[in-house]
């Protein structure tokens, strides 16, 4: 049994003038300690899955589906219940850690309430784990540090806070949601660096959700691209850079500028995303599709096995493999 | 489809990105250039009644920008790539140093010449929304620089109006639309149309592609080359983002609190660094593929209060290399025999911090 299990979710959202899907028919599994990145543009529902498993989306959302906790429902658990997941079995980072502390107490009064309430500690045992939590996210004078207030630290050190107070209930995944993008690149690349010793030491399942594909390359087993509220391809991280098969991953890997080799004229995709309310009856993508037939327009394409591990919604994707990545015209050459 | 490699030589400037590595700026005059420039800013270290101190947000920065050349300045956040940008256009006061453009001073006069200076400085922001009017059409933001600076009837604005929506790639009607209509990737366009109507010589674009979605930033990215081209503007380019920078650009220099550390063309610069700090920018960069996973090579720590820049390199706090002669003398920005320009005494092989080390 896996260790999250996300069957056919679907989110609306009421905005008052018109009902908007957000989610089209999510489905998902994560195992224990295993990485899952998922990749996509703004709007595509990459974080509004996870805050709609965890019950955080409030009343103007409508969520339908089957989410579950190693086979216990979470969507139609009561807060208690819901009380009991958040933040002890599942817990969650942002990507401003500055506006997730509260800014009028100290770092430790946050983290020690956070281990009061998750792992039942008295208020001295609670702020000496605090201090060895502190520690265990790198971050120098510990014991001091406690004292401080989020505005003294620095958007890395404040990152470090809020994985030290996700780790406080000793999670089985932590959702990192774009927990770098606020961040400059060397202490992006250290809050990188220490998610992955945490995965390493304690077999936590973690899920990074970005935009940067470079970012989850690095740091996931397996990624899900999602598009328009739909997940358009998952496979190995080998695999997908490897062998993409949906045309919309394919595109985002040709848009992106290389570090190494020649300097190549970059082939974006064409057009923008669609808005939620006005998407296309087809596949989502064909719009902006260069491979779009009719038979695109026809119905949404369900997912199909490329390989082992490996899916694409995509009802062209056999005529695709076999064609080569799209080599880009080469703007100059290096040295 | 036409390529930079083959128009790089067009009006007798030599191949961007020549494999030398030597900065291509021939004998022709630079049109942007910037001398020793300083800001210093007055403030407080807390609160309304702490102590005085002095923020030197940019301290002693010199390049030149070529006509129809892009130079990046990189760096993290707080390092003064974005004051640099405003003291070079003449939209800050300098404490210190000079800026020359096209032959003439640049300061932040706000006279009449300075007025006219703008029609041929213009600069783009991250921003759209921000530097977008919601209540007026995009059409009449487009040609509002005109109107400004009484050029031509006002047939002869929409007539050029309409000719700058094309070029950068949208469609005539959108010059009716709202900005709030448009998307993140086409309100970039409109902005970067109306930096273009007044035919300006030099952009300095300021994280112009930080706000957009992967998909539209390789639009973006494409339409700054090719309008460059086409119009032959240079770009004064402040990006984060290296990957964009290796696109652009045909001189890139890394900043690191408030002075240059690093000058070079993008190809010497990313594929063989100098600097400590740019080999940690540049091992720091996520590869989209898996295959080709490098070594990172992590800093230690944050970069230190601009307030209390480190005496000597102010690099030497996070280093990994740093020798005793790094905390007492501070490197200047000087030429290796390839033209490659680098602060660091390392690089240089400078005798006496080398003979430190070793002792």
């Amino acid at each position: 049994m896996p260790l999250i299990e996300i069957r056919d979710l679907v989110v609306d959202f009421d905005t008052g003038k018109r009902v908007v899907r957000a989610l089209h028919g999510i489905d998902l599994a994560l195992e224990r300690g295993e990485s899952l990145g998922l990749v996509g543009e703004s709007g595509c529902g990459k974080s509004v899955t996870w805050l709609a498993a965890l019950g955080l989306l409030g009343p103007r959302a409508h969520v339908q589906g089957d989410v579950r906790l190693e086979g216990v429902p979470l969507l139609e658990a009561d807060a208690r219940q819901l009380e009991r997941v958040r933040g002890r079995r599942i817990a969650m980072i942002f990507q401003d850690p500055t506006s997730s502390l509260n800014p009028v107490h100290r770092i430790g009064t946050q983290l020690a309430e956070a281990l009061v309430l998750h792992r039942g500690m008295n208020d001295r045992s609670a702020w000496t784990e605090a201090r060895r939590l502190l520690d265990r996210v790198g971050i120098a004078n510990a014991a001091q540090r406690l004292n401080d207030y989020p505005h003294q630290l620095s958007g890395g050190m404040n990152q470090r806070v809020m994985i030290a107070m996700a780790l406080a209930g000793e999670p089985d995944v932590l959702i990192a949601d774009e927990p770098t993008t606020a961040l400059d690149a060397t202490i992006q690349a250290q809050i990188l660096d220490l998610l992955r010793s945490l995965r390493d030491d304690g077999g936590m399942a973690l899920v990074l959700i970005s935009h940067d594909l470079g970012v989850v390359a690095e740091n996931c087993q397996r990624i899900a691209v999602m598009y328009c509220g739909r997940i358009v391809e998952t496979a190995t991280v080998a695999d997908l850079f490897a062998h993409p098969a949906h045309p919309y991953t394919r595109g985002l890997l040709a848009a992106l500028p290389e570090m190494e080799g020649p300097v190549r004229r970059l082939e974006p995709i064409p057009g923008s995303v669609p808005e939620p309310w006005n998407l296309p009856p087809g596949c989502a993508f064909e719009p902006r599709c260069l491979h779009a037939r009719g038979e695109c327009r026809a119905s949404v394409p369900t997912p199909h096995r490329v390989a082992a591990g490996h899916s694409a919604a995509c009802v062209r994707f056999g005529a695709l493999v076999s064609d080569q990545a799209p080599q880009g015209t080469r703007l100059r050459e290096v040295a | 489809m036409e390529t930079r490699l083959e128009t790089a030589g067009r009006a007798g400037v030599p191949p961007a990105h020549d494999a030398g590595g030597t900065p291509a700026l021939p004998g022709k005059t630079p049109l942007l250039e910037a001398d020793n420039i300083r800001r210093h800013f007055r403030v407080r270290r807390s609160g309304w009644f702490g102590a005085g101190a002095t923020l030197k947000a940019v301290d002693g920065v010199s390049f030149q920008v070529a006509p129809g050349r892009t130079l990046s300045l990189v760096g993290e956040s707080g390092c003064g790539k974005s004051t640099t940008a405003r003291l070079a256009l003449g939209l800050l006061p300098l404490s210190g140093g000079a800026v020359c453009f096209a032959g003439e001073p640049v300061g932040a006069t706000y006279d009449a010449a300075w007025r006219l200076q703008r029609q041929r400085l213009q600069l783009v922001f991250q921003d759209t929304m921000g530097a977008l009017d919601r209540r007026i059409a995009v059409g009449r933001q487009i040609i509002e620089p005109l109107e400004i600076h009484g050029i031509g009837s006002p047939a002869e604005q929409r007539a050029q109006g309409m000719a700058l929506l094309d070029a950068v790639g949208l469609k005539p009607h959108v010059f009716d639309r709202y900005p709030h209509e448009l998307s993140g990737g086409q309100r970039q366009r409109v902005v970067l149309a109306r930096a273009l109507i007044l035919k300006p010589q030099l952009i300095a674009c300021d994280e112009p592609i930080a706000a957009l979605d992967v998909s539209i930033q390789a639009q973006v990215i494409n339409l700054l080359i090719d309008l460059q081209e086409r119009f032959n503007v240079a770009y004064l380019f402040i990006s984060h983002d290296l990957k964009v920078v290796r696109q652009i650009s045909h001189e890139v220099a890394v900043m690191y609190l408030g002075r240059i550390v690093e000058h070079g063309t993008p190809d010497r610069l990313f594929r063989q660094p100098e600097h400590p700090y740019t080999r940690a920018l540049v091992s720091a960069i996520p590869v989209a593929s898996p295959a080709r996973a490098r070594q990172r090579l992590l800093l230690s720590g944050d970069p230190p209060n601009p307030i209390d820049v480190p005496a000597g390199c102010a690099f030497h706090t996070r280093c990994p290399s740093a020798m005793p002669a790094c905390r007492t003398q501070t490197p200047e920005l000087r030429p290796l025999p390839d033209g490659h320009r680098v602060a660091c005494h390392l690089a240089h092989g400078d005798a006496g911090a080398v003979a430190t080390q070793a002792a």
